[in-house]
Formats: structure tokens, sequence, C-alpha cells
């Protein structure tokens, strides 16, 4: 079973949606036992950092996402959730869950449209199981004013231009995450998800 | 580099669309589902389903046709025409849309963009707005006024103070529809689309007036749109997707391939 958890951030039922058309089952839940049973998790989102660490905190799921993280079940965050899981984010200034190394950073000098909204190319820096199969000119679906910035570099498995190359998908170890919405993003993301759902969590 | 996004207009009225289409093999002709699909499959980036239905005991409907059309496609899609309320755009999210259409409520009552903002996030909240030119006065400084209830009420309102002011409460995107190019398959309105494109910092989706791919071009290159909505040269098989981005691409627009 895959967990997605719900911490009442915007819409988490369109990565079900996707999943059930993919016949692969999964539950929305915020509670720890089914979290920690099961054999992988999701961690989506949509909105803002400051809001997304109040919810997860009062629902007591911080602790509860390191530990399922440190069990070394394949973990993958999606648009918010790849920004949450670095130390903190310029949005509001705020603490995140310090999962990988960095700082979510707003776009800014670029002198292009906020949120950068719409399909991007990405480049992959570092072969990545999540991104097997895709070809090379696929394009996803972003939405988004922030950006995940892991301070060290191999934590950046993929890049997009958006004005600056920005990191787009990021990984480390058994967690891997993507500023994109791979469950909007037509047969490429539907392929994301199905690499996911047949990751180990092992970098080779 | 972030592509150009065409984005399809399904008119829906008690759950068919008002211009059905004849799709090859056993399709209802004028079924949204099947439409979306078929659209879906074509490499359209985008849709949006507009609600025309009438009597309000009949809405309910579209939440059917939503929920069917997210079981199916995996990319973004948008629902408006008559969302007065926060219980209607959570209904419609709840159903599977990406984004909400807010137009003439949003007129009448700002402050629902900037309650749908703070609860959904900026993203889902897109300004539908209709805009008319009229001569330049006092308090229409841009000459274009912001028409309602589908382009049947002036409201004496500027158009370009009108898009600031919602990007301002929070709304994410703006779809900007023509009211005088709106039919007209004569192109859109480019000076339109560049005045508020210019003036606002988040996405403009340009509508009203595609007839031809030349269209797009000239409204992505020349009037700086984020996206383009087009109705009835695919609903009328006068061009597939497929051949609008070739065309696209050909010319320099950067598209997304559908590969």
């Amino acid at each position: 079973m895959i967990s997605i958890i719900d911490y009442k951030a915007g819409n988490l039922t369109s990565v079900k949606r996707a999943l059930n058309h993919l016949g692969i089952p999964c539950i929305i839940t915020d509670k720890p036992s089914e979290i920690l049973s099961s054999e992988r998790v999701i961690f989506p989102g949509v909105g803002a950092a400051g809001a997304a660490m109040e919810m997860i905190q009062s629902l007591n799921l911080d602790g509860i996402i390191r530990q399922v993280i440190d069990q070394g079940k394949p973990f993958l965050g999606i648009c918010l959730g790849a920004q949450i899981i670095l130390d903190s984010s310029e949005e509001n200034e705020s603490v995140c869950l310090g999962v990988i190394s960095g700082i979510a950073k707003r776009f800014t000098g670029t002198g292009l449209k906020i949120p950068h909204m719409g399909w991007n190319h990405i480049s992959i820096v570092c072969q990545h199981p999540v991104l097997k199969n895709i070809d090379p000119r696929a394009q996803f679906y972003f939405v988004h004013s922030y950006y995940p910035g892991p301070e060290r570099k191999e934590n950046i498995v993929a890049t997009t231009n958006y004005g600056i190359d920005f990191p787009s998908v990021i990984g480390k170890g058994n967690v891997v995450a993507t500023q994109f919405h791979p469950e909007k993003s037509g047969p490429h993301g539907l392929q994301i998800l199905k690499n996911f759902i047949d990751w180990d969590g092992r970098i080779y | 580099m972030l592509s150009k996004r065409i984005i399809i207009c399904l008119d829906v009225r008690e759950g068919k669309t008002t211009k059905g289409i004849k799709f090859q093999g056993n399709i209802d002709i004028g079924d949204p589902v099947a439409m979306a699909r078929e659209y879906y499959e074509q490499g359209v980036d985008e849709l949006v389903f507009y609600d025309i239905t009438a009597s309000s005991d009949k809405r309910g409907i579209l939440i059917d046709v939503v929920t069917e059309v997210a079981k199916n496609i995996f990319i973004p899609f948008s629902v408006g025409g008559g969302i007065r309320t926060l219980d209607d755009m959570h209904n419609v999210l709840d159903a599977g849309a990406e984004k909400i259409s807010v137009n003439s409520a949003a007129v009448m009552n700002p402050d629902i963009i900037n309650q749908g903002a703070k609860i959904f996030g900026s993203q889902c909240i897109v300004l539908g707005m209709d805009a008319k030119r009229v001569q330049k006065n006092k308090s229409i400084a841009s000459g274009y006024e912001v028409w309602i209830n589908g382009g049947r009420t002036p409201m004496g309102i500027d158009a370009l103070e009108w898009a600031q002011r919602a990007q301002n409460l929070g709304a994410g995107e703006i779809c900007l529809n023509s009211i005088d190019a709106d039919g007209t398959s004569d192109g859109y309105e480019l000076t339109l689309t560049s005045l508020i494109s210019g003036a606002v910092s988040i996405p403009v989706i340009a509508s009203g007036g595609a007839g031809k791919p030349e269209h797009l071009k000239d409204v992505f290159v020349k009037s700086n749109a984020d996206a383009a909505l087009i109705a009835s040269m695919v609903h009328y098989q006068l061009y597939t997707v497929s051949e609008i981005k070739s065309y696209l691409a050909g010319e320099g627009v950067p598209v997304r391939d559908f590969i």
C-alpha cells in the first residue's frame, strides 16, 4: 500500500486519481500507523510553506515523516513537498523538515512572470531510477513561485530553465522530489509515478 | 524554456457541450468527457469547462462531468461559469479540477478572490474578465471596460485597473476575453492583450477571436500572452491541436511537443 500524506494542503485527490488510473492501490492518510506501515510514501502539496509546516506540526507528522524516511522507504515529494523537505523556505522565513540540506528560494530578478506556470523541460543532471525511460523532449506541468535550492550539488537530479537553471528534481538516498506535478503532466508524468512505484529506494 | 500554452474551451450546458463535434468511433456528439479525452490525446496543454447552464438547479450536473474528466485526463483543467461562493469552489476542486475561474461574481464581490486564494492557493484562482473597447474617459482611462453576465452588462470599471486589483487580491492568472473579438475568428485583440499582460506579473490567457494558427502566433509574439484559448477552430475540426502546434513550432514559438 502507498500512503499519500494528508496534511490538508490542497489537491491530494489528483495524485490518488493518477495512481488509481495506473491500477495502484493507495490511501490518503494522516494516521502515523498507516504511514509507517505502508510500503512507500508520497508527500504532495500546494500552498504556502509556513502554513503547511504549521499543519504538519499540529498533526505531529514531522517526526513521522523523518521516521518513514529513516526506514529507507521510497519517498516522493511533489511541488511544495519538494520544498518543505529542505531546511527552510524564504516564503515567510519558514523552518522546514531538514531532510535535505538547503533552502527553498523565490524567483527574483528574472523579469519573468511569477508564478512559473505551465509546461517546461527538465535536463537530467544525474540519472535516477524515477526518471527512467523519460524522453528528453518530455515536458512537465509546473506552478510555483519558489524552487528548491539544495546546498549540495549531489542532491540535484534535474534542472529546468526559467530565467535561471533551477533544480526541478532533487534527491537523497530513498527520497526524491519533483517541483513539477507528475499527476498533471500527461503520459510522461504518469511514467514518473510508475517508475516511483517500481523503485526500491536505492541508488545504483 | 517555458512553453506557450494552448487551452481548449468547452462550453457545457446541462452536461453537454454546445459545440459538439463528430469524432471517429462511437463517441457521443457533445459528450464533454469524450471530447476532453480526445483533446488530451491530441496533446492539448490545458482545458477549460465553462458551465452555461441557465437554471441553477441543474448546475450540479457539471460536477459529474468534472469527476469523470478527472478520472481520465492528467493535465490541468479549470471550471468556470456560475461560481459564486467558496462552497462552489470547493465542490469543483474536490471533483478534480485544478483551477476555478471567477468572473461576474468577483466583480460583484472582489473579496471572493482573496478568500479563495487564502483557502485554496492563488494557483487555483483564475480571474475571468470580459472587456470591451470604449472611448477613453476619466473613469475608463485604458479604453477598455469590464462587462459582466456573459458580456451583457457594462460595469463602468476600467479593465486594466481591475486586472491589477485582482492580482493584488490573490488571483493567480487572468483569462482575458475580448468581447469585440469573440466569435469573429479574425484574431485576438492584440492591443488589449498587450496592455493587460504588460501591466500584471501573473500569467495572462488571451481569449476571443482565434480562427487560425497565425492568430495564436500573433498573440504570443506581439502581445506576450502566456496562453491562448481556442474553441471553434478545433471543435469544427478546422485544425487539430498538433497542426496548430507544428505551425507555432515552425514559427519559433515554444510549444510542448506531444511525444
